[in-house]
């Protein structure tokens, strides 16, 4: 008790040196505003500045590498037949553009029926500039976070329990052009829903909240964040699965299937009947004459 | 080549017959080491085939299958082996007595002339006049009473098989009900049922469909319970109205639709509702272009326009695509302003639409 009495005292006699007032502030200051900074470094206005100086970065970009087709504000380009060079691009959101430019489906290499995957042109820097700099043209679809396609929070129940809820979303909704395993098929026109075998979660979830070309959108509203996640974890199952019935021979169904039947099949038939009725070796030997 | 006795009469060949060539004799002929590798070859094949035999009883019990089956090169480890096994068993006795016939059996040239195809004669003769007594016996020629009741007893014996068959099933007219949607001209849709998503039977708003998407939908009923939870309508009944009722929503620009005479208020802010039933024989269609708004039935590829009342465009399809007009409820929710107006599907007979 006296010690803390005496230590007391010792305090209050600093407190009142001349100088207590001008430290007391400056400390207050200092600590004021080092927690500021530490805690507040993505305040909003330095994240609108940042997001200022993305959307000119991509909006150079832009210009270099889209606007030849989609206009030089993201308009589109319309032809005399009213068909377009490019679409317009406002209002597709960021999520359209990380799933085209990242797959490398956009910039093309060609005009054609629909973007081919192919490696891509531009680095992650540039597609997060390129979709800011698309995401200012008009509100559209932002890109999905990891835990809104991921089952990996979930316990091992709920995830079998996702997995078949996406399997018959998947069945009634996609099927029909992607086939019921998700190996794609062909379209009209020359164009194809492409194979989901080797996508990634994320061009999954984006391709169904935006609907690349002439695939349906699939909003929130038509299905929910969930039932997407249900559905990419049921094509990820399906990646897994080991083929119980044997070759799958591309799981392409009936097609893939008759081919092999009549070349393989009925070709190695063939290679039979030819065998059975093929010359024996012969020689110049004459038998011996049995006694 | 005794025995023979109506060969034809040799006739002088313009040319000589040269005879067969001289035979030569295969190594398994002339030489024993190659007969006895023979020999063992096709035993060898005989005892490879009992072994598959064996393998695939092996297999049968030892391979796990159901849910935790094992697996071999990802693959199902049971219709493998058993697969490979029983094939090789078959294959490899067929084999066998292939290598069997071209090494070991006789290996001679055999000569057999051809004999005419026809019967001789005199066979002909015999066979037609037995026919022509036969028919001469029974009359059937000089008494027309006979001949006339036995065709008429025949024909009526068709009546007893109309009947049984007309009764293996009930006629459409005889369930047709506009009530519960049975036959083929009613589907469950009625007045104010709501439309909902499939698999997940959730109510739709207006707001929820964004322009380019595509629902597929079907009627409120088909996802109703009881107070214990237990769905109304389950079974071969569910199966028949989920078949016939089962449609797409999609959303597009209104500026997009020509709708057709009569159909202006059946879309509710150019969200059209149509049935996902082809009319050329019933396959269940929802493979749209969203950009074309034309939807295309993956069986043989007929192809509706669903921005102009489901034209048909394309493929063997006779009819339109039944639209099912559409309105909004007091809770803002999308329903049926009636059941389809026409029937859904392929063609029937007693179509009067």
């Amino acid at each position: 008790m006296r010690f803390l009495n005496r230590s007391a005292g010792r305090l209050s006699r600093h407190r009142r040196s001349r100088l207590a007032g001008l430290a007391l502030l400056l400390i207050g200051l200092l600590t004021t505003g080092g927690i500021t900074y530490a805690v507040m470094p993505s305040s909003q206005a330095e994240d609108a500045q940042s997001n200022a100086v993305q959307v000119e970065e991509g909006r150079k970009l832009f210009l270099q590498g889209c606007s030849f087709c989609h206009g030089q504000n993201g308009e589109g380009i319309a032809t005399v037949n009213g068909d377009n060079y490019g679409p317009s691009l406002v209002g597709v959101g960021a999520a359209a553009v990380h799933f085209q430019v990242e797959t490398g489906r956009m910039p093309l290499a060609q005009p054609g029926v629909q973007g081919q995957v192919k490696p891509r042109t531009f680095s992650d820097e540039e597609v997060e500039q390129l979709a800011a700099f698309v995401a200012s043209l008009g509100p559209g679809p932002a890109r999905p976070n990891p835990e809104e396609y991921s089952v990996a929070g979930l316990t091992e129940e709920e995830r079998e329990a996702a997995i078949s809820r996406g399997g018959q979303i998947f069945l009634t909704n996609c099927t029909a052009c992607h086939n019921f395993n998700g190996k794609g098929g062909a379209m009209p026109q020359g164009g194809f829903a492409p194979n989901l075998s080797d996508t990634e979660a994320v061009h999954i979830y984006e391709a169904m909240l935006t609907g690349p070309g002439q695939m349906d959108s699939f909003s929130n509203g038509n299905l929910s964040p969930e039932e997407k996640r249900d559905v990419i974890a049921y094509l990820y199952s399906l990646r897994e699965q080991p083929s119980y019935g044997g070759f799958t021979l591309g799981g392409l169904g009936p097609v893939s299937e008759g081919m092999f039947a009549w070349l393989i099949g009925i070709g190695g038939l063939v290679g039979f009947a030819v065998w059975i009725a093929a010359h024996t070796t012969r020689t110049t030997k004459k038998k011996k004459v049995e006694a | 080549m005794s025995g023979h006795d109506n060969l034809p009469v040799q006739v002088e060949e313009p040319i000589d017959n040269p005879g067969l060539p001289e035979h030569h004799w295969r190594p398994t002929d002339v030489d024993p080491k190659a007969e006895k590798r023979a020999e063992r070859q096709v035993a060898a094949l005989f005892g490879l085939s009992a072994v598959c035999a064996v393998l695939f009883v092996v297999a049968y019990f030892a391979l796990e299958v159901g849910d935790n089956h094992d697996t071999v090169l990802g693959m199902g480890a049971s219709n493998v082996a058993l697969g490979a096994s029983l094939g090789g068993a078959l294959l490899l006795i067929g084999v066998g007595i292939i290598q069997w016939a071209r090494k070991l059996m006789a290996d001679v040239e055999l000569t057999e002339q051809r004999h005419p195809a026809a019967s001789s004669d005199e066979d002909r003769a015999l066979t037609v006049a037995a026919l022509q007594a036969g028919l001469e016996e029974s009359g059937i020629a000089r008494r027309p009473l006979v001949r006339n009741s036995l065709l008429g007893a025949v024909a009526i014996l068709g009546a007893p098989a109309v009947v049984l068959l007309r009764d293996l099933g009930p006629t459409n007219a005889q369930v047709s009900d506009a009530e519960t949607g049975a036959g083929l001209e009613h589907t469950v849709w009625k007045k104010g049922m709501r439309v909902v998503r499939d698999v997940v039977g959730t109510p739709i708003r207006p707001s929820d469909v964004e322009i380019g998407d595509l629902f597929n939908a079907e009627p409120a009923a088909i996802f109703e319970t009881d107070e214990n939870g237990q769905p109304l309508i389950e079974g071969v009944p569910l199966q028949v109205a989920k078949s016939k009722a089962a449609v797409v929503l999609i959303r597009m620009d209104p500026a997009d639709n020509t709708p057709a005479r009569g159909r202006e208020n059946w879309s509710v802010d150019g969200i059209l509702c149509y049935s996902k039933i082809c009319t050329h024989v019933g396959c269940p269609i929802s493979l749209n272009e969203r950009k074309t708004h034309h939807l295309l039935c993956p069986c043989h590829q007929s192809t509706f326009d669903l921005a102009d009342a489901g034209r048909v465009i394309f493929g063997p399809a006779a009819r339109a695509l039944p639209q099912l007009p559409i309105a909004v409820d007091s809770e803002g929710y999308i329903v049926a302003q009636s059941d389809f107006t026409e029937p859904v599907g392929p063609s029937f007979w007693e179509r009067d639409s």
